[in-house]
Order: C-alpha cells, then structure tokens, then sequence
C-alpha cells in the first residue's frame, strides 16, 4: 500500500479517477437551470425549482451532488420560454377569416411533472403548441371579428391564457402570457374587399370635402352679393327717381355702344328714332310749342 | 524565468535537488542524458547552466543511451529510486511547476475582471448569483467555481419593425382599416441580473412584446387618429404597454422610446388617399375663388354706390339741368357710335330693309338721317 502511494503514476491515475468521481457526483446547478435528479428513471429530487418571487442568490441554485453512475440529472430550464404559433386562419362568427400569429410564454414550475408527462422540454413545447392554436381558434371563433379590434381583447387573451394554462398545467408548466402578435386579413378577396371599402371610403370623403368646398363658396359668394345689393339699395334709395334715370342713362351706353371692329368701328347696332322722340325734340323745331 | 530561478537562491536550490535526484540516477532514462551529477543543468555538454534551456536538446543524445530497456524498466527503476532516495523538504518535477504556473495564470485570467464603464458583471458562485460587478475591476473565484457574465447596461438598442425587409407592415385599425406601420423601440438593461437569469431569449421577447403591444395598441384608434394625429399617443400607450410586459415577465429591461417612422395607408389603397387631398386642395381654390369674387363684387357695389352718391348730390342742386345735361350726353355718345336712322311718318318702318341698313352702309352715318326723312 505504501508502496502503491509512493508511484507518481499511480497517484496521477488516482488523481484523474477522483477528478472524475467528483465531476460525475457534484455538478453545479446555475440560476437558470433546474435539476431533476433521476436514479434508473425514477425521478428523486429537485433541485433549485422555481418558486415565486425568490430573489436570485436566494434559490436553490449551487451545487448539487448525486451518486456516480446511479443517478443522472435531467436538467430543465427555469426562465420563461416562449412557444408560437405559426399563422392560423381563424374564423369569427360573423364568418370573416383572420390570419393569426400569437405567441405563448410559459415557465416550467414542476419540473418533476414536466419529466413524468413530457420528458423533454422539446416534447413540452410540442405538445402546447397545437392546444395554443386550439383555445385560439376556440376562443376567437366565439366572438364577431370587430371584438379583437376592441377593448375587449385583453378579456379575450385572459379566456386563451386559462385554457392553454388548464392543458400546461398537467405538463407542469405555467403559462405567464399570451398574446396576439399578428392579426391580419388574409390575402386575397379578404384584403382586397377591406381595401376595397377603404377605397370607397375615401372617394366618399373626397367627394363630401369638395362638395363643402362649394358650399363654402356659394355662400360666400351669396353673403358678398346680399352685401353688394345692401350697399346699392343704401345708396339707390336716396332717390329711387333719380336712380331710374341714372342707372337708365347707363343701361343704354352700355347696350346700344357694342365694341366695334377695327374696320368698322360703329358697331352693329342701328337705332331707328321717331321724330317724336323726345331727343329730338329740338331737332323738329317745336320745344317751344311743345312746352 | 530563468534569470528569476537563478536569482532567488532557495528556488535554484531545489530545482538543484531536483534535477539532481531525476538526472543523476537516470541515466539514459528517457528524459535525458543524465550527464550532470549536480544538477546543473546537462552539465556535460558544456552548455549553458539552465537546465530549461538545455534539457530538451540533450534528450535525443541521452536517449540513445542503452540503459533502459522498457517502461517495466523504467518503471521499476523509478520505484527504486522513490524507494532509495525519496526528496524530502522541495524535490519536485518541473511539470508541477508548470501546472503551478498554469494554475497561477488561469487564477489570474478567469478571476479577475476588468469592467467597462457601461457594463455590469453578474458574479455566480458555483451556479448560484452572488453579486454584480460595478466598473472597475472585480475579483470572483477562478473559473469553474465562479463565473462572471458581462453584460452591457448602458447600451440602447434599438429594434426595427419590420426587420428591413421593405415589405409591407400592415395592422388592423380600430375602424377596421389596415395601415402600413413602421417602427422602431429602445431599450437597455436595467438589471443585468434579471436579464440574465428571467428570460430564455431576452432580445427574441422584447420584439415579440413589442410587435404584440403595437398591434394591441394601433387596434384601438382609428385610421385617421394612426395615420396623423394619435401617432404621439400610439408611441407613448406601446411604450407603456411594453414596459408592463415586460417588467410582469420580470425582464430587467427599460424601454427607452417608441418611434413611429413611418404611418401610411397600404399602397393599394394609396391612391384613394391621394384623392382625398386633392380634393382638400380643390375645396380650397374654391373657397379661394369665391372669396376672391365676394371681394370684387362688394367692391364694385361700394364704387358704382359712391359714384352715385357723388352724381346724387350735385344733381340735388341742379336737378332739372343736370337731367337733361346728362340725358343729352348720354344719348350724344350712343348715337355717335351706332347706325341710326329717323323716320317720319307711323307705317314706314316695317318697309325698311333693317338688315341691309346695318350691312350696306356702314361707312355712311350722317347721311341717315336725312334721306329717310
């Protein structure tokens, strides 16, 4: 025996054999991990589990020992993980279809229930994938189209969240949130009838602004003609006599005196006068008489 | 290293010893020739005094000294001699100075930490958080029982959505429209400790939420309120939307701002928007129009008002005078300026060739008058 200690290699290959011993029986458990510590399958104990509101230094984390060759340790991670679900089509009972993602965030709080029902954490995510899809449709399926556009789509997550968390719950998980990332009409007829009324939409705006445009107009205009009409009936009014006559004096440049051509600068226009008229009453000669 | 064995006299003593016992009673054991019966060095060949400098170039001539046979050989020679001669008090193999020196380098790199001024460290002692390292320098125990995690604080990411791919980014409206909505969210750390422990795919998360939170947010206002006006309150409501999220989720993440760059209706219908505009733009140059007439007419009535006004009153003075004065004018300037033709008698006119009067003499005004007559 003492001769054994004394060899160099031999206490080189005792060394490296009590390295591995101590590698394979401590391991050291980190803050985001849980260990499940399993002998011949059969799970024994947890290590560092999640429990709420522990504060990190404060957790089960550290190292942990097992026994060599007896007992494995299955480790499951303890931060929140997220499952999607890739684009569904969904369908409101007002039978409009909806293209919709969503996402789920979940965190494994049994990690002994988690190893009995799903092994693996691949195996978890795989089986929560389709029952996300499944309340979503379920859930989004019970309601018309315009309640996801509204405040009660938080009710709405909250009724997806507890059906989803119902099912994670026999795999030892905890569902912490679920959203809607995406929510879109999908292509083709759906978008391009939504299109469609916002097209129309606008043309009806369109057309609604010019028609206040020219409303607007006219009543200006109205309003300075009803000003025009207020400043000439002011003035007119003095002497309604003396208007007629004035306005009257006007009213015949105006019409009579066309704008002549260059060559022939009189006009068109031709007046054929009474001798009676009463501009040429001078011109007969009978003022006097006719006084 | 040599110079430093050389000089320190207790170091070089054992190193003597050391050398002595491996060397002198192996020779031509596989490590070398065993030449030197005190150590210093492969005293034999003359060479320098260092036995890291030589040792290995004097293998290949030791080794082919004929002494050993095998490694049971060797091996039981080995045993002889930790039998015989075993080095109390500081004989040791120079490859356990090397371990020394590598366990002393690796002590030195993987247990002190330089922190820059923006990051944070986040100490775990075997696996479990013990602390988080501000700048500076920080110690923790060598590597596998402590690791240290550094992580930038001070940093503000930002996240752009849609990740730049050009293509379209359209949401649903309150009022059931779609819009193309671009944006972008920063964010840093805010506890490193958090960050690093709560969330399996932190920056994976924060775009999810963000995405979630904007859709969230833009489904409750209309498409005028996300095109135009609301787009300050829709940044604030996702940033605080973000925010509860993620600090629910216990993130250790702040967000810093939400920035709506870009808010348009989808190309499809973009036309139709372009048409409201202009339809804007018409109802104004109309507006325009008519004021611009409402300013004519009003003030033509003020003139033809006032000039009346003015012709009223000296009329008043005058009446009978002014009358006739500008009866007479009047009259003076239309007949000078048009055809005019007097007849005498009743029953004449239907006989005259009005059309032709008009036609046939233009040239001859005066004239009219008289033959008529």
């Amino acid at each position: 025996m003492s001769r054994f200690a004394r060899n160099p290699i031999a206490i080189a290959f005792a060394a490296i054999l009590a390295l591995i011993l101590v590698g394979m029986t401590f391991a050291i458990v980190p803050e985001t991990q849980q260990a499940l510590i399993v002998r011949f399958g059969e799970p024994q104990r947890i290590i560092n589990r999640y429990q709420a509101n522990e504060t990190f230094g404060d957790t089960g984390a550290g190292l942990a020992a097992r026994i060599p060759f007896v007992e494995q340790i299955v480790w499951i991670d303890k931060r929140i993980q997220s499952i999607e679900m890739e684009n569904q089509q969904v369908l409101s009972t007002d039978q409009l279809r909806l293209q919709v993602d969503a996402f789920a965030r979940y965190r494994i709080v049994d990690p002994l229930q988690m190893y009995r029902a799903a092994r693996t954490e691949e195996n978890l995510s795989a089986q929560l994938r389709p029952i996300l899809g499944s309340a979503l449709r379920n859930e989004l399926g019970r309601r018309p189209f315009a309640a996801l556009l509204s405040p009660e789509r938080g009710q709405m997550m909250d009724n997806i969240q507890n059906a989803l968390n119902r099912v994670a719950r026999q795999y030892g998980a905890l569902v912490v949130d679920v959203r809607i990332k995406r929510a879109d009409l999908p292509d083709g007829t759906p978008l391009d009838s939504a299109y469609q009324r916002m097209r129309t939409a606008r043309e009806q705006e369109a057309r609604s602004i010019q028609a206040q445009g020219l409303k607007q107009a006219q009543i200006v205009r109205a309003e300075a003609d009803a000003e025009a009409t207020a400043t000439y009936a002011r003035a007119f009014n003095q002497d309604p006599d003396f208007y007629d006559f004035y306005r009257a004096m006007q009213s015949y440049e105006a019409s009579f005196v066309s704008a002549g051509t260059a060559e022939n600068p009189r006009g068109r226009t031709n007046i054929i006068l009474s001798p009676e008229n009463d501009y040429l009453r001078q011109f007969r000669g009978r003022a006097r008489a006719g006084q | 290293m040599a110079l430093f064995f050389r000089e320190s006299a207790p170091i070089k003593t054992g190193m003597r010893r050391f050398f002595g016992w491996v060397l002198s009673d192996n020779r031509g054991g596989p490590w070398g020739s065993g030449g030197g019966d005190d150590g210093d060095g492969g005293g034999s060949g003359g060479g320098p005094r260092n036995p890291w400098g030589s040792g290995p170039r004097r293998r290949k001539p030791g080794g082919a000294g004929p002494n050993i046979a095998s490694l049971d050989d060797f091996l039981k020679k080995s045993r002889d001699r930790f039998g015989g001669r075993f080095p109390l008090g500081g004989g040791r193999p120079y490859w356990l100075y090397g371990l020394i020196a590598f366990a002393i380098l690796w002590i030195l790199f993987t247990s002190i930490h330089r922190i820059g001024t923006q990051e944070r460290g986040v100490v775990t002692t075997l696996g479990y958080y013990t602390g988080t390292m501000q700048p500076g320098i920080g110690f923790s125990w060598p590597a596998p029982f402590g690791r240290v995690q550094t992580i930038d604080v001070e940093n503000i990411r930002t996240i752009s959505i849609p990740g730049g791919s050009g293509a379209e980014n359209l949401i649903l409206t309150g009022d059931q429209n779609v819009i193309d909505l671009a944006y972008s969210v920063r964010w840093n750390i805010s506890e490193p400790r958090d960050f690093a422990f709560q969330i399996a795919e932190p920056e994976e998360t924060i775009r999810e939420v963000a995405e979630s939170a904007m859709r969230a947010v833009v489904s409750r206002v209309s498409l005028d309120d996300a095109i135009g006006a609301g787009r300050a309150e829709i940044e604030q409501n996702v940033e605080q939307v973000m925010q509860q999220i993620l600090n629910d989720y216990g993130a250790g993440v702040v967000i810093r701002g939400v920035a709506v760059s870009q808010s348009v209706p989808p190309a499809a219908v973009n036309e139709a928007f372009l048409q409201v505009s202009a339809a804007q733009q018409q109802a104004q140059s109309d507006l325009n129009n008519a004021r611009a007439y409402a300013l004519q007419i009003t003030a033509r009535a003020q003139g033809d008002a006032a000039a009346f006004e003015k012709q009223y009153a000296e009329y008043r003075l005058a009446p009978e005078v002014t009358r006739r004065r500008m009866y007479y004018e009047t009259m003076e300037r239309i007949l000078q300026r048009v055809d005019t033709t007097i007849v005498e008698a009743p029953g004449v006119t239907p006989y005259l060739p009005l059309p032709e009067v008009g036609r046939s003499r233009p040239a001859q005004p005066q004239a009219q008058g008289a033959p008529a007559r």
